[in-house]
Order: structure tokens, then sequence, then C-alpha cells
């Protein structure tokens, strides 16, 4: 990296490019590592849901670079989707790039406080993506069970008929959960320990503390899907039977032990992402975040809720239906806390000064496009009305209204809004904006007809609806095939953003330290930072979000900055 | 909205519907305004040269009002939401009538087996009717079903009905369901079961008495001991996938078939 060698470490110039990028313990190339493992793994789950819409749209004709999609094929690559788009998108881009970015940087410190455990994170991160993507190569294919992997089915190979996939596939979750169990206890322990003189808890940025619970949500719920993963291991290579009924087994153990941590986990990627969203909206519209306290409080109250509401998955798996009452009180009390943060995004936009430059356009639509996803979500944590729509594509819909928002548009996001301090260069703007009105059109594009086939009844993971005499309906396919060409255009829209990335990495005007004249610690550092981040290590006098104080004549006003003005502040 | 698609065809299929229908009507006002608030503040307050925004930290009473009023309504909401979810979630799921009829729906990879206790009334005699993948029924009778899988996890699910419940191997789960219709549905297998998951599709068909009565006469009787035992059965999936390819309706016949509207 660069020469301003930070005070703090300075040894780590001049050694080489593997040591400098590949073998790094710094966590700014720990975070693009994290970064460009995920756009590359976003890039296989993008082509894998090319080609199963495809299949659905236009049932046995040949797919475009794929060829005809056999059953099992298809099982193969919705599982592949599922499990890539949330375990390998998700988690490493939001999780673990932003945090592994921002944290020492929004702390005002030079690096994590376990440089060499973040490195073997990654490590085993890339080798778990290893293990994932090889698993499309081995007899029988990649895992075909539904990214829940519930046994009997996942248990054994004689069902599946993946049986080496199912393996690899448990392996590779496996792996990828210990390297972000090793991430978030270096993401908390920094939080805790290695914050710049003078900031207190609640002056560290929303992102941070985002991150923070996020990790330890993580770290929580996924102890039993661990336990689970051994003993699914065990079903499927040494003939145990813990989920097989056959020799007193309970496949529900495997639901249990899944949907404890698979909520939480909801919240993991959740809670990052609106943590983005509050940096990018407090900067575009200059104005203080509504309410920070509020937003934390509610995060850690969405935190602990949601570990109380696994069992709405279950509603109709063959739980005590008497475990629905509960469950559906828990599921609909955690949309109080979700729905106060939304509203306090809203808020914040009151009396503000709004620019409408490319990341706070993702940052909005984040906010738009996650309300649709909310209130869709009432129906589903409504027991009597899951009956209905359990499993059907209303669900797929609603959750793709949350996690496209979350894993995608809060990414973009971020790297729109970051990459001048990533890189030390500005994307272009126009370019930003057309791949920003491309995906998101097209993303409504590809949900809402999928809400309609749902509500008529369309269940999921189906490669052919010819089976289903009232589902194979002219107007049903139509629809489906209306969402299959919003695909299509998203997909195409793509592009623009590598070029994007690419050519401004190259050729992007060259960024200040500060562009978009924001007041957290990271600005405060040379764009890029160099190792070690800062040439003087910052100290904090005031929070994060002091835009438009009164009496002064700037509208932001950095934390680092020493000073008080008459009115506001500290 | 749901009967636009699909027939109301049991006893509880209006109330799920018009449950989905009472949580769109409290969600959308708040959907709308929340959108229509974050367009509008967006456009209202959109950077003009010269115009500084103003501070506020949102902490202050007078500010938090403006969250938590919507968030006091929120949970109110929540409650109308959740009782009225529950007292749907009951009808279906716990509170039984007593049955009239009984049928035990046997799911494997990849077909559906309905069996009739037959006039005995009896299940494992020598008068049960078995039928692959078309469950006859008669109409505006109260079954009670009793769900078994012989596999992996399957999902019985009828929309005509309302009706989903997943099929668990090792377990015998009970439930019901009235038809109130006449005429032909989908069963859909709705949980993923395999390479065959998406050709596990049955019919309903819902009779007249007169007719059910006809066919229950006719129907051979397949004296079957329905094996709920789960796994062992000997078949490979992929064997069990040929004869599910090739299986086709089991039993034709010729009454009285009222199509139900569509």
């Amino acid at each position: 990296m660069s020469n301003h060698a930070g005070h703090a470490e300075p040894a780590h110039n001049d050694e080489g490019f593997i040591k400098t990028y590949l073998w790094s313990t710094d966590h700014k190339v720990i975070a693009m590592q994290y970064l460009f493992t995920g756009m590359l793994m976003a890039i296989i789950g993008g082509f894998t849901v090319y080609v199963f819409r495809m299949q659905v749209a236009f049932p046995g004709e040949a797919v475009p670079l794929f060829g005809r999609v056999s059953a099992g094929q298809y099982n193969s690559l919705v599982t592949m989707h599922g499990t890539i788009m949330i375990f390998w998108v998700a988690m490493p881009v939001l999780l673990a790039a932003f945090g592994n970015f921002l944290i020492p940087l929004m702390l005002g410190c030079d690096d994590m406080v376990f440089p060499k455990v973040n490195r073997l994170s990654y490590q085993i991160f890339l080798l778990s993506a290893v293990v994932l993507v090889a698993s499309f190569a081995v007899q029988g294919g990649a895992f075909g069970g539904a990214w829940t992997a519930y046994p009997p089915l996942s248990a054994s190979g004689e069902y599946n008929l993946t049986p080496y996939g199912a393996t690899l596939w448990v392996v590779a979750v496996a792996l990828e959960f210990v390297a972000f169990l090793l991430g978030g206890v270096n993401f908390v322990t920094t939080a805790m320990n290695s914050r710049a003189p003078g900031m207190r808890m609640f002056d560290v940025p929303i992102i941070v503390w985002m991150i923070v619970i996020a990790s330890i949500l993580f770290m929580a719920s996924v102890g039993p899907l661990i336990a689970g993963a051994v003993m699914l291991l065990f079903d499927q290579l040494l003939g145990t039977g813990f989920y097989d009924p056959a020799t007193g087994g309970d496949p529900i153990l495997w639901q249990h032990l899944f949907w404890f941590f698979g909520h939480p986990e909801v919240y993991v990627v959740m809670l990052p992402a609106v943590g983005i969203v509050a940096e990018v909206i407090a900067v575009f519209s200059r104005k203080k975040l509504f309410g920070y306290r509020t937003i934390v409080y509610t995060a850690l109250a969405t935190g602990v809720i949601s570990f109380f509401v696994w069992a709405h998955h279950q509603f109709i798996a063959g739980i005590d239906p008497r475990m629905a009452s509960l469950f559906s009180v828990t599921t609909l009390i955690i949309s109080v806390p979700i729905a106060e943060m939304i509203f306090v995004y809203i808020a914040t936009l009151y009396g503000g000064s709004i620019t409408l430059a490319t990341p706070m356009l993702w940052a909005l639509a984040f906010v738009a496009e996650f309300l649709i996803g909310g209130v869709t979500g009432i129906f589903l944590g409504a027991a009597g009305a899951d009956i209905y729509l359990h499993d059907t594509f209303f669900v797929l819909a609603h959750f793709h209204y949350t996690f496209f928002p979350i894993a995608i548009i809060s990414a973009f996001a971020g790297i729109t809004f970051w990459f001048p301090k990533m890189f030390g260069r500005m994307m272009d703007e126009r370019l930003g904006k057309i791949h920003f009105w491309g995906t998101i059109i097209a993303f409504n594009v590809i949900f809402i007809p999928l809400f309609i086939t749902g509500v008529a009844g369309d269940h999921r993971r189906i490669f052919d609806y010819s089976g289903f005499p009232d589902l194979a309906t002219p107007e049903l396919q139509y629809l489906r095939i209306i969402a299959t060409v919003g695909l299509l255009v998203l997909l195409a829209f793509q592009p623009v953003f590598f070029f994007n990335f690419v050519r401004s990495l190259v050729r992007g005007a060259i960024a200040s330290p500060n562009p978009w004249r924001s007041n957290t610690l990271e600005w405060a550092a040379p764009s890029p930072p160099p190792h070690g981040n800062f040439a003087e290590l910052p100290e904090v006098y005031r929070g994060p979000y002091e835009y438009s104080t009164e009496g002064r004549e700037e509208d932001f006003w950095p934390q680092h900055i020493p000073g008080s003005a008459p009115g506001a502040g500290q | 909205m749901i009967s636009w698609y699909v027939t109301q065809a049991s006893s509880y299929a209006a109330d799920v519907d018009r449950l989905i229908l009472l949580i769109a009507i409290i969600v959308a006002p708040f959907f709308l305004a929340a959108e229509l608030a974050l367009f509008w503040l967006i456009f209202k307050f959109r950077a003009r040269p010269g115009a500084q925004a103003r501070y506020i930290t949102g902490e202050k009473p007078s500010e938090r009002r403006w969250v938590v009023w919507p968030h006091y309504l929120v949970l109110v909401f929540d409650i109308i939401i959740v009782v009225a979810a529950l007292r749907v979630w009951n009808d279906v799921k716990i509170d039984m009538p007593p049955p009239e009829e009984h049928v035990r729906i046997i799911a494997q990879q990849w077909a559906w087996t309905f069996v009739h206790p037959g006039p005995d009334g009896q299940f494992d005699t020598a008068d049960d009717i078995s039928t692959v993948d078309v469950l006859n029924l008669e109409v505006d009778r109260i079954y009670h079903y009793e769900l078994h899988s012989k596999d992996v996890l399957h999902s019985f699910s009828v929309p005509a009905f309302r009706l989903k419940q997943d099929a668990v191997p090792g377990r015998a789960i009970m439930g019901w369901f009235q038809p109130t219709v006449t005429g032909e549905f989908d069963v859909q297998c709705a949980e993923i079961c395999g390479i065959g998951h998406g050709l596990m599709a049955a019919r309903v068909r819902v009779w007249s008495p007169a007719a059910q009565a006809l066919w229950m006469e006719a129907a051979p009787r397949i004296p079957q001991r329905a094996t709920v035992t789960p796994a062992v059965a000997s078949t490979s999936a992929q064997a069990s996938f040929a004869v599910r390819a090739s299986a086709s309706t089991p039993h034709e016949r010729v009454p009285v078939n009222q199509q139900g509207e569509r």
C-alpha cells in the first residue's frame, strides 16, 4: 500500500504482492478479500438463479449457456442459490467486508485486536467457498435438498441423490461458521477495547453498533446449529440416526436447531445493512440521525426477540399446533422495533438537505423496498394466514423483499459510499445512477408478479408446473415469464456496476480524504488509508452525527476536530 | 383476493381468506403512509442552494412522539392481527370437530397414497380402499386425516382447501377438513422432497354423496396393511421415481362429474 506508514505498526511496506494482498493482517486488505470473494460468489449465485428461472419460465427448453435443466439440477441450483446468497454473499460482504474495513477506521485505531486471527478467518472462509463451489463438480452434483437442508432428505444420499454434494455442503457451511466466529470475536473485542480516546459507547457510529450486535447474535445462535451440522454429518457418513425416526431420532430436531440459528441469522445480516443505511442517510441529508439511542435500543431489542421467533418457520411442520400461538405473538412483536427503526430513518429526512447521490439513492431504496418486505412478513407471522401462504411464492417474494435490500441494495449503498475511502478514487455518478435505476426497477418487476403467483397457489422449488392443472394456466405462466424477464434485465444491468467499479479503480477522479464531508473517523484517515490507518491516532470530541449544528459555518463537524460551538453538540 | 385464483372449497377456506384480507386492510394504510412520507420528505427537503438542514436530535419528547405514536399503533394492530390469526389457526389446526369420515394419507417419494377405511370404518381391514394420487371425497362431510410419510418430509397442501400440513416420517399427524364444493382440485407436495418434488402432484375429487357411494362400491378392495413405518421401504429413490413417473390415475370411472368453478 502507500508509504504513509501509520505510526503504530510500520513494518509492512515493500513486502511484495503476496505479503501485501494475499497474506496480509491489515484489516482493510482482509476486508477487500472478503468483498471480492463475496462479489465473485454473487456472480455464481446470480448465474444459478438465471438458469433455474429460465427453466420455470420456459420449461424444458435448453437454457443458453447451460442447456437443458433436469429436475435434479434444478434442485441443486435452487439450493446453491439460497446457500450462496446468504452465507457466501450477504455474510462476507455485509458483516466481514464492511466490519473489517470500518470498525478499526471508525473507532480510530490502527487495526483489529487480533490481526492474525482475522487473517485466519478469511483463509477459512476462502476454503469454505472452495469446498462449496467444488461440490458442483462431484458425482451427483451439488446438494439439492434446499438451503435449509431438512433431514431425512439431507441425511441420506438414497433420498437426495446428491450424497457427495450433501456432505460437502455441510462441511462448507461448518467451515464458514468457524470463519465468522473468528471474525466476530475480533469485531466485538475491537469495539470494546480499541475506541479512540474520548469515544464513549454512544459516540460509536451506528454501523459499528450494528455489526457488533450482529456478531454477538451470530455467536450466540450458531452453537446449536454447529452441533446440528455435526449430527447431520454423522447421519450422512457414519450411519447414525439423530434425524432418523426408524432408529429413534427425530427430523424435527434439525428444524429447531437450524431455525434457532436461522432466524437470528436474518438479523445478523439485516443489522449491518440498516447500519450502512443509517450512515448514508445521515451524510446525504446533512442531518443528525433522529434518535441515535432509539436505533441502538431497537437493534438490541430486535436481537433479543430474534431468539424467540424461530418456530414461525415451522407452523405447519408438525410441531404441536399450540406452539404457534406463542411464536405468532413473538413474531409480530418483533415487527415493533423494526418498524420503529424504519420510522426513525424516515424521520431523519425531515428538515434535511437531501442530495440524491448514488449511495443515497441506494439507501433510500433500501427503506422503500424493505417496507414491502416488512408488511408482507405480517401475513406470514400470523399463523392462520401462514397455513395458506407457507412455502408458496408469496413467502419467496416476501423474503426477497427483505434479503435483496439487505444483501444487494445496502451493499451497493456501502460500496458506492466508501469506495473513495477504500481505493482513493471516486466512482462515476452517471454510471452509478444508470445501474441503480436498472437494478431497482427490474427488481420490482421480478417480485411483484411472484407475490401474485404465490397467492394463486404456486408452491416453491417446482421445476415445472405442468403437473398441476390448477397452476398450469397461461395467466400464471405469463406472470412467471414476466418475473424471469425482470431477472434478465436485472442481471443485464450488473456489468454496468462492474465496469464502473473497475474503471473507477483505474481512472476515477482522485478522492480527497473526506469527499462526502462526513463526520466519522474513517474520513480523517487518508484515502486510501495506509497500513496502520492514521498518520496520528485521532481523539474524539463528539458523537458521529453532528451535521448542520447551529452556530457553525460548515454543515458537518467531524468527531476528531476539537472545539465547541454555541447552542449544540458537546 | 385469493378466491380470484383459487376456489374456496373447504369450510374454513373463507376464514383464511378473510384473515388475509383483514391483514391487508390493516397494513396497507401503514405501508402507503410510510412510503408517501418517505417520498414526500425526499422531495420536500431536497438540497437547495443556501438552505441549511435543521439540527434535530430526535431525543426530545416532542420529537420522539413522531416515532413513538406510530409505534404504539403498530403494537395495537399487531394485537388485533394476532387475535384474528390465532382464531383461524385454532379452527383449522386445533379444535377439530367430531369426524364423520376418516382418511389416511401416506406420502412417499414421489406419490400420494390415500386409504379409506371402507364400510366397516376400520383401517387395516380387508375392505380398505386405497388410491394413488387421487383422493375421492364426499362433499360436506367432516374428514379427519391421519398424515404419514414413508421416507422424507413432504407437505400435504390443498390450496383450494387452504390446508397445508407437513408429513413427518415417524409421526402420524392428525387434522381435519370439510370439503364444501364438488369438483377437482390440486394436491401439492409443498416441502422439497428430492428430484421428484415437482412431480408429486395429486388431485382431490369432491363428489356428491351419491357419486361417492357409487365409487365406494365399485372401487376395488386392495387389502393392504398400509406401511407407515418410516424409511425402510426397500425401493431405492431412483426406482420409485421411475414408478412414479409411469403411474397415472388408477381409478377411471363414469359418474356425474360436476366440475367446481375455477
